[in-house]
């Protein structure tokens, strides 16, 4: 029976009647209207899954995943769900806007889009002529980022960082880098659906909600895999795990010895594969050795027994048997170190380049838009900006800022492509002002009014993912495929692409041979027609799959070469060595917390993407607030119950906003959690301005890896206080 | 009667909130309100703890308490089956139907002056697909279908797992399903 036939026959029984008594026809159901369909690429966190906008007598209705997407399997998450309460925000920009300065105080207003670019341009000219074109930087964190890097790069500057890099997932993908000669990437190359055995560290898959990862992840447990947890907080994946492992914060690289110490002391390692590949193996037998279970005991809490039985359980799955390299990794200052005994614990597990284990990524071949190559770089901008990291293979956000703060500073001028810097980068905001007082051109280009338009000469307004095209997604995955983002709707207000604002800024520059194409959607269906496609092709199936060229996994008993100095997995690092770190992993104590203070613990939650959705009315009404996680027995010390308010004090002595008492078991008794992203200061995003407190602004204790150059984040500790 | 049911994995939920957020775009339900809902239960004491997390909504129960003490007629059973829908145009908004419900599953009070509730997505059942919040979880730990099916996932989920169910002492036969 079809929805028409069922609408007469019930009709009958139970709709007429009604229509008697109240004379008014059956009110319709959803999608029983005109329905229209368009795909996108979400842009509400960055696992970027593909999906359907779907829209009924012309009103947005909803989104959802596209079946044949690898990223999301056909469903999006909580936020992808919600995406579009980005769009319908009610406090978007709408305008460009620029600063002035009146009666001694400044102030933005509205300007036209020509007085905004023309302004631009004219600076971006008068530092080239001043001071050089090589520097005018970017800050990026987001899909059309890469339309303003082409501008610079064109212009000639190649100064370019991205907070996902030294606030994230930086120094993962240096350990990774230097023990298998390449990094994770993103999405992740695990394979956890073959996975037998899967061992997270303080990742907190499930609150952190990277699509892929939490249905590959469950697809595991379903399967019946073993799920063996390491984190203080009795997290959402600590929930579901055999084995939960509370750790000493701070500790995790002693538990990671003793565990390579049982692996190799009790031959449970992948001896054929760690010969056949891995070099250093008996450097790391000895370096292990001091590193017994009934030493890290006394570090980490865990008791020998559980250590052994749980190197046991990951040894008797190998290789299907992965230690998780974590996503968000910027914790202690030591955390290459920590990435890299997670990469060795791996590679004595086998675990690289096998199933159930680490797949390899491909991508598809996909032909760059025909277009000259932008001039390289005429300077060493890393060799100015960020000297003491030559180990750092991407730009470091903290460094850039610094880097144009003062009358002699390297960057004069800087754009800010959608990333809130103020809540992003810890303990930043002093610095960021000088920087903007220092800066003689500072744009940020955003789709609300965040924290970081303040301190903006001129705010350019985007469109959101919805009313836009971007490039085609194009990323390395177990399947390579091509996902496409189309505008479901106009653009709001007087908001625009980002590829737009680039090349109207280029035209302006005298740089429009970089830009030769009339709009994006020219670009787009170019490349897909290289590749089989058109773009009137991906309107309707918004992703198409490509074979791979080259296997999933290694053969057996295959040769490789790898990436690395030597060709072979690097246990002993001999680019450490070289550059005078320890080339084997090395275990640094972590600071205690001062008398009377707590651990302070932060991370995800489902709802959100870091602050950048706190203001979408759809998330903002699933999840308004962050809480502090606070143990019954703390609470008790302190007399603070369920609800209260209270404040934060860090170390330092910098107060938090008032923030709402969650007590709960979940959380040790010497610690405390609370979510990323809340506290907004930002007065133009209504819904979530002073909801909430800023865990960035409580981590002034700032720990830089000296390896990768990443900023260590969970050195910090806070006391109670009445709010 | 023909009895649809839910069922949900407790193991493997993570309490994301992704079925409210899709049952909320799917059926346009007014802000402020939400027709499915998260529970987290935890037990114990740090560090010997366990959690549960609950998607809930209505059970359409097959004894439904709500429908047999409207006044007006506007809760009833779709088509035949277990599913409970109210009609607008007939509810009044007395809110017996809230006062029958042992699990607090309806409304109040949608902007139109009427009781407003999970409906199971008939209009998406009707056409062979699953509920909005069973298409979108991202842990697949929702399953619909027909009870009275063997061959259906429901049934033979409920066949090979322990489960429980929200209060079945009331009687009123519950048709969501938790396996623990």
């Amino acid at each position: 029976m079809n929805r028409r036939e069922f609408i007469k026959i019930s009709g009958l029984g139970v709709a007429t009647p009604s229509m008697l008594l109240s004379g008014c026809a059956p009110r319709p159901l959803p999608g029983d209207g005109k329905v229209a369909v368009s795909p996108t690429v979400c842009d509400i966190c960055f696992w970027k899954c593909a999906g359907m906008v779907h829209s009924e007598d012309g009103e947005p209705w909803k989104i959802t995943g596209n079946p044949d997407d690898p990223h999301s399997m056909g469903r999006l998450c909580t936020r992808g769900s919600g995406g579009l309460g980005a769009y319908e925000d009610r406090d978007r920009l709408k305008q460009p806007l620029m600063r002035v300065g009146r009666n001694g105080k400044d102030s933005f207003e509205p300007v036209s889009w020509e007085e905004a670019l023309d302004f631009i341009a004219t600076r971006m000219r008068a530092i080239g002529e001043r001071h050089g074109r090589d520097r005018v930087a970017l800050l990026s964190h987001g899909s059309g980022g890469k339309h303003f890097e082409r501008l610079l790069k064109a212009y000639g500057s190649h100064v370019y960082a991205h907070p996902s890099y030294a606030q994230c997932r930086g120094p993962r993908e240096v350990a990774f880098a230097l023990t298998y000669g390449e990094g994770v990437g993103s999405p992740d190359r695990t394979d956890m659906q073959h996975s037998r055995c899967i061992v997270l560290i303080g990742s907190h898959i499930g609150e952190n909600l990277h699509n892929g990862q939490v249905q590959t992840l469950t697809q595991a447990l379903d399967q019946g895999a073993s799920l063996i947890t390491v984190d203080p907080r009795f997290s959402v994946a600590a929930g579901k795990s055999d084995h939960w492992l509370p750790i000493r914060p701070g500790t995790d690289i002693a538990l990671l010895l003793a565990w390579m110490n049982v692996l190799i002391n009790e031959d449970l390692y992948d001896k054929d594969y760690i010969q056949r590949y891995a070099t250093g193996f008996e450097q790391l037998r000895d370096h292990v050795q001091p590193f017994s279970p009934e030493w890290a005991y006394l570090e980490t809490g865990l008791e020998p027994g559980l250590i052994r039985e749980t190197a046991r359980t990951m040894a008797s799955h190998a290789p299907a048997s992965m230690v998780h390299p974590g996503r968000h990794t910027t914790w202690y200052g030591d955390d290459t170190q920590r990435g890299r005994a997670i990469a060795i614990l791996n590679a004595l597990l086998g675990s690289w380049g096998r199933k159930g284990g680490f797949y390899i990524q491909e991508k598809v071949d996909l032909p760059a838009y025909p277009a000259p190559k932008p001039p390289k770089a005429k300077s060493d901008w890393k060799a100015r900006v960020q000297a003491d990291f030559p180990l750092a293979p991407s730009g470091l956000s903290q460094a850039v800022i610094e880097a144009a703060i003062g009358p002699d500073a390297y960057v004069k001028g800087l754009f800010v492509y959608a990333t809130n810097l103020p809540l992003t980068v810890p303990n930043i905001r002093d610095r960021l002002q000088q920087a903007a007082d220092s800066l003689e051109l500072l744009v940020v280009v955003e789709t609300q009014p965040a924290e970081i338009t303040g301190y903006a000469d001129v705010i350019l307004p985007e469109c959101t993912y919805l009313e836009r095209y971007d490039d085609l997604r194009n990323a390395p995955e177990r399947v390579p495929s091509l996902a496409l983002r189309s505008p479901a709707f106009e653009p709001r207000d007087q908001t625009k692409p980002g590829w737009w604002m680039a090349k109207a800024l280029a035209q302006r520059l005298g740089l429009e041979e970089y830009f030769p194409w009339k709009d994006y959607a020219e670009v787009l269906d170019w490349q897909l027609q290289q590749v089989g496609s058109s773009l009137e092709e991906m309107q309707r199936i918004g992703v198409k799959m490509y074979p791979r060229k080259t296997p999933m996994y290694f053969s057996e008993g295959e040769e490789r070469r790898f990436k690395t100095p030597s060709g072979r997995i690097e246990l002993y690092s001999s680019l450490l060595s070289e550059a005078g770190y320890d080339p084997l992993p090395r275990y640094t104590p972590p600071q205690e917390p001062p008398a009377d203070h707590y651990y302070l613990i932060y991370g995800r939650a489902p709802a959100h993407t870091f602050g950048r959705t706190t203001n979408n009315p759809v998330l903002f009404e699933l999840m308004p607030e962050n809480n502090v996680w606070i143990n019954p027995r703390a609470a008790a010390e302190h007399g603070i119950s369920n609800g209260d308010y209270i404040r934060l004090r860090n170390q330092d002595g910098v107060t938090s906003n008032r923030i709402r008492v969650r007590v709960t078991e979940r959380v040790a008794p010497n610690a405390v959690f609370m979510v990323h992203g809340f506290g907004h200061d930002a007065k133009g995003m209504r819904l979530t301005h002073g909801v909430g407190a800023d865990d960035a602004a409580l981590i002034t204790n700032v720990k830089i890896d000296p390896i990768a150059g990443s900023t260590g984040m969970r050195a910090n500790f806070v006391r109670l206080l009445e709010a | 009667m023909r009895t649809y049911a839910m069922v949900i994995d407790t193991r493997t939920c993570i309490g994301c909130g992704d079925c409210v957020v899709a049952c909320k775009s799917e059926n346009k339900v007014p802000v402020g309100l939400n027709r499915d809902w998260v529970v987290e239960a935890t037990s114990g004491r740090y560090p010997n703890l366990r959690t549960e997390f609950r998607s809930e909504r209505c059970n359409h129960c097959s004894h439904a308490t709500c429908v047999l003490l409207c006044p007006t007629g506007a809760s009833h059973q779709w088509n035949d089956s277990n599913i409970v829908l109210v009609d607008a145009d007939k509810c009044t908004g007395c809110k017996a139907c809230i006062a029958a419900c042992p699990y607090d599953a309806r409304l109040v009070m949608h902007p139109e002056g009427y009781i407003d509730k999970c409906t199971f997505c008939h209009h998406r059942v009707e056409k062979g697909l699953d509920p909005a919040c069973v298409s979108t979880c991202p842990t697949h730990c929702m399953h619909f279908g027909l009870l009275d099916d063997p061959g259906s996932d429901v049934s033979k989920l409920l066949l090979s797992r322990n489960y429980k169910t929200l209060m079945p002492e009331t009687g009123n036969k519950p048709n969501v399903f938790y396996l623990v």
